[in-house]
This record gives structure tokens, sequence and C-alpha cells, in this order.
């Protein structure tokens, strides 16, 4: 372990990136959302990209995974990721049970394997 | 998305017990999940080396799972602070739809605008879906206590969750470890699945997901905004020219007021 995460720099590059980068995207929608057209098309491209970003974060963490994840094989980790999404649609759009589906497919999987 | 008993609560219609109504949505399913995944986050920030107390400052002032990984992951690279920056503001854009779909729920003009400036904070995949789940059936003039009261509580919860996966990390085994991080990509996933409305969002995921990979591939560093700029834009241009050829309106997200 690095010690960089400790100390009072990295708490005020923190609270920094929030005030700078993270917060005015609030304050800005709250003050776009008062007379924003959300079915024009600036918006919905607007919507797409951050869904896409998303996206593309999740099965970033996913198959490049950092840390521990790393320790079940790629072919469980989107074996259990497919099970929870699966698992998601299955019981009505259950996030609680495609996420309790797909972790346990995951615990099983990797026990299994050891 | 829209059950007869949601969000109505009896005859709490004071403004405190809309917060407290608000505050006790962290007991149910989605502020456990948002625990359960804040523990994966406290877990990934112990992984990287931040310290518990940094850990849950990010929590706190950040209050988005996406921007947080994304920062803990530039620290641990040794990312240069602008790179965190830049980073955090592309993946806070989402925020900004968000926020503005969430506007119309929170009171109207009569709402105070500072009250709001503070509430918006609470904006993020859980507070987000809760908030749009339950605002349209709470009294206007009460809507911006209980967004508030929701907001605090999945405040408090993912605070307290970050602080036992990062305490717990430490003490579980492989497996558990592992499962612990991977509460983060499923529940972003099936969260993204669970509020999309349309078919540029179903699109979006799917391209978004196909290409985040490659593009990580091909472009360590700029993956993200490669993956949201042209799989966002693809989707975009698809479904629209999809609906054109269907002669069919455009799809809202959500009920609004």
């Amino acid at each position: 372990m690095t010690d960089l995460g400790n100390g009072w720099t990295t708490a005020a590059i923190i609270l920094l990136v929030a005030i700078v980068a993270h917060e005015p995207w609030r304050w800005l929608g709250l003050y776009l959302g008062r007379d924003i057209d959300v079915e024009g098309a600036r918006f919905q491209w607007v919507r797409a990209v951050a869904t896409a970003l998303v996206a593309g974060l999740v099965m970033r963490l996913l198959i490049f995974p950092a840390g521990a994840l790393g320790g079940p094989p790629l072919w469980l980790r989107l074996a259990a990721f497919a099970a929870g999404v699966a698992a998601f649609f299955a019981f009505k759009r259950s996030l609680a049970l495609g996420v309790l589906v797909g972790t346990l497919v995951l615990v099983a999987g990797s026990f299994w394997l050891l | 998305m829209h059950e007869e008993d949601n969000g109505k609560v009896g005859d709490a219609r004071s403004a405190a017990g809309m917060f407290l109504s608000g505050l006790a949505v962290s007991l149910s399913i989605p502020g456990v999940i948002l625990f359960a995944s804040a523990g994966g986050f406290g877990a990934l920030a112990r992984d990287a080396g931040l310290s518990i107390g940094n850990a849950l400052l990010m929590m706190g002032v950040l209050f988005a799972l996406p921007a947080q990984v994304v920062m803990v992951d530039q620290l641990a690279r040794g990312g240069a602070f602008l790179g965190a920056v830049l980073a955090v503001a592309l993946i806070g854009i989402r925020l900004l739809p968000m926020t503005v779909v969430i506007v119309p729920f929170l009171g109207g003009s009569k709402a105070s605008l500072p009250g709001k400036a503070v509430a918006v904070h609470a904006v993020a995949i859980t507070g987000w879906i809760e908030g749009l789940r339950r605002l349209p059936d709470t009294p206007e003039n009460l809507r911006l206590p209980h967004f508030c009261g929701i907001g605090s509580g999945l405040i408090a919860a993912a605070l307290a969750g970050t602080a036992a996966g990062y305490i717990a990390a430490g003490q579980l085994s492989g497996p558990l470890a592992a499962a612990l991080l991977f509460l983060t990509p499923i529940y972003f996933m099936l969260a993204l699945l669970a509020t999309a409305a349309q078919p540029s969002d179903w699109l979006a995921i799917v391209i978004g997901a196909v290409l985040g990979p490659i593009a990580y591939w091909l472009a360590p560093g700029f993956d993200l905004l490669l993956t949201g700029l042209i799989g966002g834009s693809a989707a975009h241009i698809l479904a629209r020219n999809w609906r054109i050829k269907r002669g069919a309106g455009l799809g809202g997200p959500g009920r609004r007021p």
C-alpha cells in the first residue's frame, strides 16, 4: 500500500475536485431544469452520452479490474454479471435480486474453483 | 415504476414528518444496496491506498460512485490534478441531465432556491431513482423536505457502507473481497437498466458496454470520453432515425408533473 491517500493534501484535492469539477453539474442542472426541453434533441443527446459513458465504465471495471476483483477468472466475472442482469429482468426489474444473484454466482463460482 | 403504496406516507403531512419518512428510505432495499455498493467503494479505496478519512470525505463530497471510482483510479495511478479534474468533470456531466429531470419535482418556484441547491447534492443514481419514484405522490409544498430526507438518509447509509467496506476489505478472503468489488459494476449496470426508458437509453447502454473495453484497450486514459461521445452519439442518432422511420413521438424519461 502506498500512502498517497493519507493526509491533508489528498483531502484538499478531493474537496477541490468536488467543488470545481463535480458539484457545478448539479447546480447547472438546477438552473437549466427550470425551462429545458427534456424532449429536445440536445437533452436527449447529453443523456445518451452520459449513459454510454457509465456503461463503458461498468465493463472496464469488470473486464480490466483493479485489486481483488481480478481474483476470479474473466469468464466467471462475465457469467456472474450476465446472471445478475438475467435475474434483474426475470424478477420484474428487481435491482436487489439482480445484485444478489450476480454476487452469489461470483462467490459460489470462486469457492468452487478454489 | 409507480405503485399505490409508494410515497404515500399516511398522515405524515408536516415538513418534519416528510423529512423523516424520506430518511426511512435508507432502511429500505435501495438504501441497503447503496450501503453495500458503498462498501464496494470502501474496499476499492483501501485497495488503492486511500486513508479511511479521505475515503469518507470523497463519499460525502462527491456522492456519486462513478466519479469516486474514477477519482480513486486517478489518485492510485498518481495521475495529475488536472487529469482528475477532467475525468471527474466528464463523468459528472451525467448528473446534469439527471438533475434537470428531477428539478420539476422539487416543489416548483415556491421552494427555496438555496434549499434546492443543497438538495440536489443527493442527485446520484439511487437518490434520483427514489426521488422520481416517490416525489410525484408527495404534496408539492412537502417535496423539498421529503427529498432532503431521502438524500440525508442515503448519504448516511453510503458513509456507513464506506466505513464498513473499508474495514471489512482487510479481513475478507479472496472470493468475498472480489464479491464486494463486484457490487459496483453490477449495481451500476442494473441501475442504468432500471432507469432506461427509451430506445436511445437501451442503445447507449449496449453500445457503451461494447465500446468501453475496446476504447480502454486502444486509448487508456481517454477511454471513457471516447466511449461516451462516440457510443452516446451513435445511440442518439440510431434511436432518432428509428423513431422517425416509425413516426412515433419522443418517449420522455418517466412521468413529469
